[in-house]
């Protein structure tokens, strides 16, 4: 039995219009979604991107008539292949999901059954619509398998979820989200939680997969570079509403609207590389475990000129954060030593005095979970003054507004809780708190990862400023190149705990590489649409022409 | 778009006129409500239930502490008629001494009540404190000695550890609180620990370590504040606990001793009225009163906590 | 060795050393005994020559790790020692009988007061609290919210005497004092044990019914049951298919925890109905402070409740996926 309605690409399967949808938060209904216009053809990508909270995702499940807890779809049309889902029973609509349209969700781990095997869920759909017996539907999914590339592919559907990796699992969802071979699927930030390395491999999966069966589909993303790679048209969504629509290429090279051109132009900050033999800081020889097992840092051996800014890139695992904790005395080396000025530092946290604990201050990725929800800002920059400087009354008032001066905000931020702040405003207020301390060296864990792309560019903006009016020292810990490219003078590339490469920044961002370095820089999505084409093209020849 | 929505666009974003500025970002901003704000916006979305609970709370503590005005007659006081029947002088008769069974029932509420409040607080300062020490500790040394412990002294059940105990030291109201206070403080051990170790792994936790904190400075100023939802509601939830074990073994004859007036042991003392149901009613409600007493209120502060919890915990139906 | 297997062990390992711990608890329980304890057993008139004797015939001059040694191998063994009570302030043992003769038969009352209020509230509770969650916020769900609630604020004896006004007093359809026989036959048993094994099946349903709510209520939050709607499934074939196989795990925990529960309720029952159970004798014991009949009972309900804990840890391991499929 054939799933897909006969009908020929280019045909419009999905048009939804005017859609307007409501979410219940704070006592009360607001409006996610308000007055949106979607149209879909078969074969056909659409790439969604617009930051976090423009309400990507509630579109997405719109489109097959879903609304999560919490939220309704309030007005609008919703035609799917003819059909106004909207005025079609839940039954109806049970029964086109999971068949006819699809979806891949963000977290694979879990959206999987821990009691039921791989392979069960994969057919699942597929066998209760009768659109497949059930080892018809199994040796299809075999074959899917086979085609997103997965080790051993005729056993590894008899596994649990939680005895297989999350890449792997991501591509198991898709295979499950193919099964059925369905007109729509709508993915779900698919690949934001997965490394750079594993990521381009799902990419290039799933991109092999769409085209090959001719489906539609919905791409949800927040990166840009992703999406230029897998979608034919790209919609922008800011807010609740769309901002611009068009064809990739058109739009990458000729964005209309303000926003859209900011969104592009945010990767095009680069700092001018100095170099410096003035060491303020030596990682000697260090080697770091948890508690007695495998070592996690490996004779780790890193030098940070003072007034400059040197990166730590890697993956999960590669011991990037590690060392971070190594050098604020979190992890206690197990060999080795930490220089501050040319003077050992005490390697834990409890064997140093003030003057130590406020040289190096730290700022974190999450800034939501960097501050207490219950203090106001006024406690939360105010304490470094009080505990390190021994600011009372008016004195720390005063400090604290030039602090806030220093970082963009004013006055009227004082007594303000973290909940009333936005993303960027809070991680600029965890600077503040950082710098309160006078501090020499500030290692930065991330500290743009988590923020959307306008914001990046202020945050970066802002820390090169502080950096040259105080003289101040970074280590930047992050996974993005264009954040290093952006921010750094010097490099230093990790890998399971070892240091692989370390070297001025134009050395190392420039050919020839070592094999990790290629590795990890050729991976980052570019904003080129035939870039991952290109490098699967690449990969493959290196691979069949022998060294 | 009109040019007035491309500027509100614009603004919204931070990206007015000079470009990007970090001051004008919007973010989801929840509007701040002062404490009493928040209090009348609570009652007014309150179901019944709650409201109701919170007004016989209200009543109760009413009675406790003014309990001296409003009985008629004394605690202790004794009249030359036992198991009189009700009437205008005794309202609920008297009991098997030919005390006011009414004077009784209004200190009852000061002294079970009280009792109860107080040995919930104890239990809550002890097992409040070491919980979030626990958690502080995260699987150090202490952590793992206070959890086993706990853990083993939660092997037994409480009555029967309770029984154990007051069989050793004798039944005596200090006894009493105490042992309960104990017994008891090892379950708000163990939810005190679990809330503080979800706050405990956060980085503003490690961010005041970083920089020199002692451990009272963060108990206090970093975890506290962010534990006191789910223990307000525990405390609710213990306090019923501790309110009927109270009663149940004052009714055993082994907690709150007379000639004190207590709920638990008032019914004890007039059960034998309940075979005259068929001859007299209201004689046989007489012991009822007490327990009804006890009652009343576990369900009022049940269905408080059972409101609260579903505040508090934004369930979304 | 596969990793349930040896969970199980250290579960059992756990479990062994809880008893262990409890006993010497209870055993120090003779330890801490105030000074004027002899005389509070033997009474005022008793002789210090008396009192002397009488401790040291509980053998309080040994050293400790020998009487520890004694006593347990005594319990293990069935010899709990002798009763207090019987022992007149001569302080001669000649009238006081062995603990476990007085034990033994009350033992097989209060399981069978238990069994009876197990059978019925187990599936009663768990019926109402899985149709509750999966109905949640209907008018059913709400009504059997507030009326479990009602009931669990109850202290046991006010269910117990409501009972006894509404089922003998008036109607006289239940007698109210459970005078069992020894040779009383099964039906006869059971008509005396109606009403207090109707009183602890009130109370176990309600908690065991807002348990069982909470724990099916959590499980259909999680994120793969919104993925199991999202392809399509109906219901019933949610609830089936995906919620159930891990939902045995929490829902015995729940009825191993209240059959804990039902132990110590046992206690108030049988005082309330003058059941001739454990609970009652070991009340009776507290009261005049006869310390080896409380040992006796108290090592009894411990090592129940331990071994039901113990139970529901073991099943809660064995319905675990990631144990039982590792890596």
């Amino acid at each position: 039995m054939n799933n897909q309605s006969s009908g020929k690409k280019g045909d419009i399967l999905l048009e939804m219009r005017d859609i307007v949808i409501d979410g219940y938060s704070d006592d009360r209904w607001h409006e996610i979604i308000k007055g949106v216009d979607l149209t879909l053809r078969r074969g056909e990508v659409m790439g969604l991107i617009g930051e976090s909270g423009a309400g990507k995702s509630t579109l997405g499940l719109a489109a097959m008539g879903y609304a999560r807890a919490g939220c309704r779809i309030t007005s609008g049309t919703i035609i799917f292949d003819g059909m106004d889902l909207m005025k079609k029973s839940e039954a109806a609509k049970r029964a086109l999901r999971g068949t006819r349209i699809a979806y891949v969700a963000q977290s694979a781990a879990a959206s999987f059954n821990p009691a039921h095997q791989l392979i069960e869920q994969t057919v699942e759909a597929t066998v209760r619509r009768g659109i497949k017996s059930e080892a018809e539907a199994k040796a299809d999914a075999r074959q899917l398998y086979r085609d997103l590339q997965l080790p051993h592919p005729d056993t590894i559907g008899e596994r649990y979820p939680h005895q297989v990796s999350g890449g792997q699992l991501q591509r198991i969802m898709t295979a499950m989200a193919m099964s059925p071979r369905p007109d729509l699927i709508i993915f779900d930030e698919p690949t934001t939680a997965l490394d750079v390395t594993t990521q381009v491999e799902v990419l290039a999966a799933m991109k092999r997969i769409v085209d090959h069966f001719n489906t539609a589909a919905i791409y949800i993303t927040h990166d840009l570079a992703v999406v230029a790679q897998m979608a034919d048209v790209i919609k922008v969504l800011r807010y609740g509403e769309t901002i611009e629509d068009a064809d990739t290429r058109k739009m990458l090279a000729q964005p209309e609207k303000e926003y859209t051109k900011s969104l592009w132009s945010v990767r095009s900050i680069e700092k001018p590389e100095e170099r410096s033999d003035d060491v303020i800081l030596r990682v000697d020889h260090v080697d770091a475990s948890y508690t007695g097992s495998a070592k996690v840092l490996d004779d780790v051996t890193i030098e940070v000129p003072r007034g400059h800014t040197v990166a730590i890139v890697g993956e999960s695992g590669s011991g990037k954060s590690t060392t971070a904790r190594a050098i604020t005395g979190l992890l206690p080396p197990s060999r080795g030593q930490i220089l501050f000025n040319g003077k050992p530092l005490p390697p834990t946290l409890s064997g140093r005095n003030i003057e130590q604990l406020q040289k190096i201050q730290m700022i974190y990725q999450m800034a939501d979970t960097a501050m207490n929800p219950r203090h106001t800002v006024r406690d939360i920059i105010g304490r470094p003054l009080e505990f390190y400087l021994g600011l009372q009354g008016k004195e720390r008032d005063r400090r604290l507004l030039e602090l806030l001066e220093m970082i963009e905000l004013n006055e009227s931020f004082v007594d303000r809780l973290p909940a009333e702040l936005s993303g960027g405003q809070k991680q600029r207020i965890c600077i503040a708190r950082a710098l309160a301390a006078n501090p020499d060296l500030i290692i930065c864990d991330e500290v743009t990862s988590a923020l959307d792309q306008i914001v990046q560019k202020g945050i970066l903006e802002l820390l090169l400023r502080l950096q040259r009016e105080l003289n101040l020292t970074y280590i930047f810990i992050t996974h993005d190149i264009a954040t290093v490219k952006a921010i750094s003078d010097q490099i230093v590339v990790m890998l399971q705990g070892r240091v692989v490469e370390q070297g001025m920044k134009s050395e190392i961002l420039s050919p020839p590489y070592p094999e990790y370095t290629e590795l990890l820089l050729s991976s980052v999505p570019e904003m080129d649409p035939d870039w991952l084409d290109d490098l699967l093209k690449a990969r493959g020849e290196a691979a069949s022409t022998p060294n | 778009m009109t040019d007035q929505d491309k500027n509100t666009v614009e603004e919204s974003t931070g990206l007015g006129d000079e470009g990007y500025s970090a001051a004008a970002e919007v973010g989801l901003i929840k509007a701040r409500r002062t404490f009493s704000e928040n209090v009348w916006r609570g009652l007014k979305s309150a179901p019944p239930s709650a409201l109701f609970g919170l007004v016989v709370i209200a009543l109760y503590i009413f009675f406790a502490i003014f309990a001296p005005w409003l009985a008629p007659h004394g605690e202790a006081e004794i009249f030359p008629m036992s198991y009189a029947p009700w009437s205008d002088e005794f309202i609920f008769g008297t009991d098997q001494l030919g005390r006011d069974v009414l004077s009784r029932l209004i200190y009852g509420a000061r002294n079970t009540v009280g009792i109860a409040f107080i040995t919930t607080l104890l239990a809550f300062i002890i097992g409040g404190g070491l919980g979030i020490t626990a958690a502080i500790n995260n699987n150090g040394w202490l952590d793992n000695l206070l959890s086993r412990s706990v853990d083993v002294l939660m092997a037994i059940p409480s009555l029967i550890f309770a029984l154990i105990l007051l069989s050793m030291f004798g039944a005596n109201t200090l006894n009493l609180i105490l042992i309960i206070a104990v017994l008891d403080s090892t379950r708000v051990f163990r939810i005190a620990r679990a809330v503080s170790l979800n706050v405990v792994v956060m980085d503003y936790v490690e961010a005041a370590r970083l920089r020199g904190e002692k451990m009272f400075w963060i108990l206090y100023r970093e975890i506290l504040p962010n534990i006191m939802p789910p223990l307000v509601a525990e405390f609710g939830l213990r306090f019923c606990f501790v309110f009927l074990t109270i009663a149940a073994l004052s009714f055993l004859g082994v907690g709150i001793q007379p000639p004190t007036a207590d709920w638990g042991s008032m019914v004890r003392e007039n059960a034998g009225l309940i075979q005259f149901a068929e001859y007299d009613l209201t004689a046989a409600l007489t012991p009822m009163l007490p327990a009804a007493a006890i009652a009343l209120l576990t369900v009022a502060v049940n269905f408080v906590v059972d409101w609260f919890l579903h505040k508090s915990s934004g369930l979304k139906d | 060795m596969h990793p349930v297997i040896r969970t199980i062990l250290q579960r059992l390992g756990l479990g062994l050393i809880t008893l262990f711990v409890v006993s010497l608890i209870l055993f120090s329980s003779i330890e801490f005994l105030p000074g004027d304890f002899g005389q509070a057993v033997l009474g005022q008139a008793a002789l210090p020559e008396t009192v002397a004797a009488f401790r040291r015939e509980l053998g309080l001059d040994l050293p400790l790790h020998e009487r520890y040694l004694d006593w347990l191998g005594g319990m293990l063994t069935g010899d709990m020692g002798n009763s207090f009570s019987g022992r007149g302030s001569s302080g001669g043992s000649d009238r006081s009988r062995p603990v476990i003769e007085l034990l033994a038969p009350r033992l097989a009352n209060t399981l069978f007061l238990a069994s009876m209020a197990a059978i019925i509230s187990v599936p009663l509770a768990l019926f109402l609290g899985i149709t509750a969650a999966l109905y949640r916020n209907s008018i059913y769900d709400r009504s059997v919210n507030a009326l479990t609630l009602t009931t669990i604020s109850m202290p046991e004896f006010f269910v117990a005497y409501l009972l006894i006004l509404g089922l003998s007093s008036f109607t006289k359809v239940f007698p109210s004092l459970a005078n069992i026989s020894p040779d009383a036959d099964f039906w006869e048993r059971a008509y005396l044990t109606a009403l207090p094994a109707l009183t602890l099946t009130l109370v176990i349903v309600a908690h065991m019914m807002r348990m069982t709510r909470a724990a099916i209520i959590n499980l259909m939050a999680s994120p793969y049951i919104e993925m199991a709607d999202l392809k399509g499934a109906s219901k019933s074939e949610i609830i089936l298919r995906h919620a159930l196989p891990n939902a045995w795990a929490p829902i015995v925990t729940v009825i191993a925890f209240n059959l804990a529960y039902l132990v110590v309720g046992v206690v108030v029952v049988e005082v309330v109905f003058v059941y001739p159970g454990v609970g009652q004798l070991m009340v009776d014991a507290v009261t005049t402070r006869d310390v080896p009949v409380v040992q006796g009972c108290a090592m009894i309900f411990a090592a129940t409740y331990i071994l039901l804990n113990l139970f529901a840890d073991i099943i809660s391991i064995i319905t675990n996926p990631r144990l039982l499929h590792p890596r």
